[in-house]
């Protein structure tokens, strides 16, 4: 989880730590233990833990993203709300056609769909941390006041998921911002770096959702595949014409190739799902740099129309200045928001990249043992 | 049918009359039988041990150049057959690295190749790829010498006339034969016809007659058509390949190598059309069994099974088909779901090739571009893992079950054969009733008639029941056979399949080790 970061650990940081230690999955919802350790004067005590829920972590997000003092961070990407839908229609099927196959091969199945639960249980709970871990990194948002309560308040935080009229907000908002978004990818901007960064970024977004995209069809497929071996390797097994140590070592490469698409999913497809979010994130500030230099040369344009009609003047030259000063501390922070960001992802592709081939080598050497062994 | 899987193709000892356009083969089929039976007596071609005849270095094979030449003059000196034994079977109990999986990729696997000494085992598979049919070949024919390969599909003529004609070559040293080796062009509905005769005649005998593969109007239009596109390859490949194991298992059978049309069939320079081949088709198949099973069912009397052997394994063979139909279906999902992640796999290799362009990090842009590489060169390994579960796996479940549908034939037979009987049976006592009835009526004149028909119906009854004791027998060795030929083609198989993992695995290895040092210099 934490290379997605890029961070080695954080937990170097002793001043404020913060993971999940204990989460429970229920009916509908998952239940989180956020436990927080630290030495910070704000908190009452120096260890405790609360419990949340999916809609508190977005609600947390939410306020950064809509707190204006926040403009110039990347904001840490929401984690994904739990979908474990498909997973426990799968158990749900299983259960329905237990009559219709042998014992063996509805536990075995059963076995399969546990694992595969848990997997994607293991998966939510990451991806809630990292966020968390995230804010904790960030010189300034980890002193935010909402991010303390999150941490502390043990009580509900009674925070509703959003009604609709909300929902319609959100989204009128989501259509604005993309029309400006093809403003803002028209206008040249004046600083060199944040040109480039425009450009690589608008450019990387939409390769990494097609690498995202993509990697998660073809890993698919190979699960299907694993799936096609196990059924191949039962059926053997209840043929009965191959001595077991055949259909075993059969069966063997069927769950390293399980595996390997459990691996490859882990390291490459959330590597990239994460970084699709980040880059999504990326983008967002760099939005909000480009509204707020053109609120600056609106500004601009008003004082020159105030200082001709010499009417306001004073008026317009605070709000002139106030837009200024907005902008140049948005661009201050984003301009280092962003080389962390390449420093991030370099080091986390690097980290996810290594492991995936030590992950490959591993199990193919694993998978040729077992293939000669049964010769 | 079966066949060691892992048994290299020993060098090719001198040609003596490979028949005309053998020794031209561009895949080389028969090329591994050849060694086996143009001297007869090698034992390197076959590692059991049978002595060799003195071998003199002339004949040395010229086929392959200096490597074989060298290989055999060596092993030529001195002939102990012990040892040339042992130093073949060692080399062919090795992984045979050359072996393509089982598709007919030509491509040589770089992966390391067995020891040394064996450098023969790269020439042959350098110059003709083999197949793998024709190492199961080489195992089936050692004790019948006769060994067959179906090659070169052939398109001939145009539009819907067109048909598609194979070569047939055969190898033997069996006196009954005309030559030692010959070829013959035959054409689908040639290889329909000669298990039309056979069925006629063997089944009532009890003979389980190996089905040929099924008609396919779709597969054949399209050939017709034209025989370039991927789809039409296959079909042709896979039909070929199938009349190739259809043909290997008649001639491993012992009764049916003695029928005369399957000499004329392997044989003859021109066969006559086949008509009525219309039955034939897989639909038309099956419903001539089904149709045995009906009268079987039909039957009044039933049949007192003195042998429950044969009821036991009735049951067994109805219940392995039906096993091997859902096999069958799953091993034809996952060759789909491979087909699927090759698609996906190629598709994202070039996802991440563009996101390694649009990565503005060089070492890490260089990494990615590598990773995009590496999963190309995945793509090709599910490829060939797909074709692999294909042609191992599934072709040889359908020949089962057709097999097994063949044996259940075997089973009604008997039965008709009991039921013939039977009616005799009651046939001779009408006809005692009959006499009686005379005798008591007094009529001399039909009376002499009536003993006549006795006693002919008593040689009937004699005869049938013979005959249903000879089916009787027939089945049950033919059914023993079958099992101990299921059980080593099915364990060749599965070894086969073994092997072809190790090896795409081996090169998968290579792969991730050459990405691992670029993901490291990532910085």
């Amino acid at each position: 989880v934490w290379c997605m970061m890029g961070y080695v650990c954080l937990c170097t940081d002793a001043t404020l730590q913060v993971d999940i230690s204990d989460a429970l999955s229920e009916r509908d919802k998952v239940k989180f233990t956020v436990h927080t350790k630290s030495t910070l004067p704000n908190f009452k005590q120096n260890e405790f833990s609360v419990v949340r829920q999916h809609e508190e972590f977005i609600w947390l997000h939410d306020s950064f993203v809509e707190n204006e003092d926040y403009a110039g961070y990347i904001i840490p990407p929401a984690p994904p709300r739990p979908d474990f839908d498909a997973s426990r229609e799968k158990l749900q099927k299983l259960g329905e056609g237990e009559g219709s196959m042998t014992k063996e091969e509805f536990t075995k199945m059963k076995q399969e769909l546990e694992a595969e639960y848990l997997a994607i249980f293991k998966k939510t709970v990451a991806m809630h941390e990292v966020f968390l871990c995230r804010v904790a990194a960030h010189p300034v948002l980890r002193k935010d006041l909402n991010f303390h309560v999150f941490l502390e308040y043990n009580q509900d935080l009674s925070v509703r998921g959003k009604n609709k009229k909300e929902k319609l907000e959100d989204f009128f908002k989501n259509v604005v911002k993309s029309a400006d978004g093809v403003l803002v990818a028209g206008v040249k901007d004046v600083d060199d770096f944040f040109e480039h960064e425009k450009t690589f970024l608008l450019e990387y977004h939409n390769r990494v959702k097609d690498a995202s995209a993509k990697s998660d069809r073809m890993i698919r497929s190979h699960k299907n595949a694993a799936d096609d071996i196990n059924r191949i390797a039962s059926s053997l097994y209840s043929l009965g014409t191959q001595d077991s140590t055949d259909v075993c070592k059969y069966e063997h490469t069927h769950k390293i190739e399980a595996r390997v698409a459990a691996d490859e999913d882990l390291k490459l497809a959330d590597l990239l799902k994460y970084y699709l979010r980040e880059s999504q994130a990326a983008k967002d500030l760099l939005y909000r740099r480009s509204r707020s230099l053109v609120d600056y040369e609106n500004a601009n344009k008003a004082l020159d129309k105030a200082r001709a009609k010499n009417r306001d003047v004073l008026q317009a030259e605070t709000s002139q200045q106030l837009c200024c000063h907005k902008f140049e501390k948005i661009s201050e922070s984003a301009k280092q928001e962003l080389i962390d960001f390449k420093t991030r992802r370099v080091a986390a592709f690097r980290k996810n990249l290594v492991e995936l081939a030590e992950l490959e080598l591993k199990h193919a050497k694993v998978k040729g043992l077992v293939t000669v062994r049964s010769r | 049918m079966a066949a060691s899987s892992d048994r290299n193709p020993p060098p090719f000892p001198a040609t003596e009359e490979p028949g005309a356009g053998l020794s031209d083969m561009a895949d080389g089929d028969s090329d591994e039988g050849e060694d086996i039976f143009v001297s007869n007596s090698d034992p390197v071609a076959v590692s059991r041990g049978v002595s060799q005849p003195d071998r003199a270095s002339e004949e040395a094979p010229d086929l392959f150049g200096e490597e074989e030449a060298s290989s055999t003059l060596a092993k030529s000196n001195g002939v102990h057959s012990d040892d040339d034994n042992d130093l073949f079977a060692e080399a062919n109990v090795e992984p045979s690295p050359d072996k393509p999986g089982s598709s007919d990729r030509k491509e040589l696997p770089t992966s390391s190749g067995p020891r040394p000494a064996s450098s023969f085992t790269k020439g042959p598979a350098a110059m003709q790829p083999t197949s793998l049919e024709q190492l199961e070949e080489d195992e089936a024919k050692d004790s019948f010498d006769v060994d067959v390969a179906v090659t070169n599909p052939e398109k001939v003529g145009d539009g819907m006339n067109a048909y598609v004609a194979y070569k047939v070559s055969t190898r033997t040293s069996l006196p009954m034969f005309r030559s030692k080796a010959f070829t013959a062009r035959r054409r689908y509905s040639d290889f329909l016809g000669l298990y039309e005769k056979l069925s006629v005649k063997q089944s009532l005998l009890g003979c389980i007659i190996p089905p040929p593969p099924e008609k396919s109007v779709v597969g054949m239009t399209k050939v017709k058509v034209g025989m370039d596109d991927p789809s039409s390859v296959e079909f042709v490949e896979r039909r070929r390949a199938a009349l190739e194991r259809y043909l290997q298992r008649i001639v491993a059978h012992p009764l049916l190598l003695q029928d005369p049309d399957v000499r004329e069939f392997l044989e003859r320079e021109d066969l006559p059309r086949a008509v009525n081949t219309q039955a034939l088709s897989g639909a038309g198949f099956l419903k001539m069994i089904n149709k045995a099973s009906d009268a079987v069912n039909k039957m009044t009397i039933k049949m007192n099974e003195s042998d429950t052997w044969f009821e036991d394994k009735f049951q067994e063979v109805e219940n392995e088909e039906q096993q091997l139909r859902k096999l069958h279906a799953v091993v034809d999902s996952l060759v789909n779901h491979r087909k699927e992640l090759c698609g996906n796999t190629a598709v994202f290799a070039k996802s991440m090739a563009m996101l390694g362009n649009s990565e503005d990090n060089t070492a890490l842009s260089r990494a990615l571009s590598q990773l995009a590489e590496v999963e190309d060169k995945m793509e090709q390994l599910h490829q060939e893992q797909a074709a692999s579960d294909f042609f191992i796996f599934e072709e040889m479940l359908a020949d089962y079950i057709r097999l097994l549908g063949a044996m259940r034939g075997c089973f009604d037979q008997r039965m008709r054969a009991w039921q013939r009987w039977q009616e005799a049976q009651s046939t001779l006592q009408k006809k005692r009733e009959a006499e009686a009835k005379l005798l008591w009526a007094n009529k001399p004149d039909k009376l002499q008639q009536a003993k006549e028909d006795i006693t002919e119906w008593e040689s009937r009854v004699t005869q049938y029941e013979r005959d249903f004791d000879r089916i009787g027998m027939t089945v049950r060795k033919e059914v023993l056979r079958f099992e101990k030929e299921k059980a080593k083609d099915f364990k060749s198989q599965i070894i086969k399949y073994l092997e072809a993992m190790l090896q795409s695995q081996q090169r998968l290895i290579k792969f991730w080790e050459a990405f691992l040092p670029e993901a490291k210099a990532i910085a």
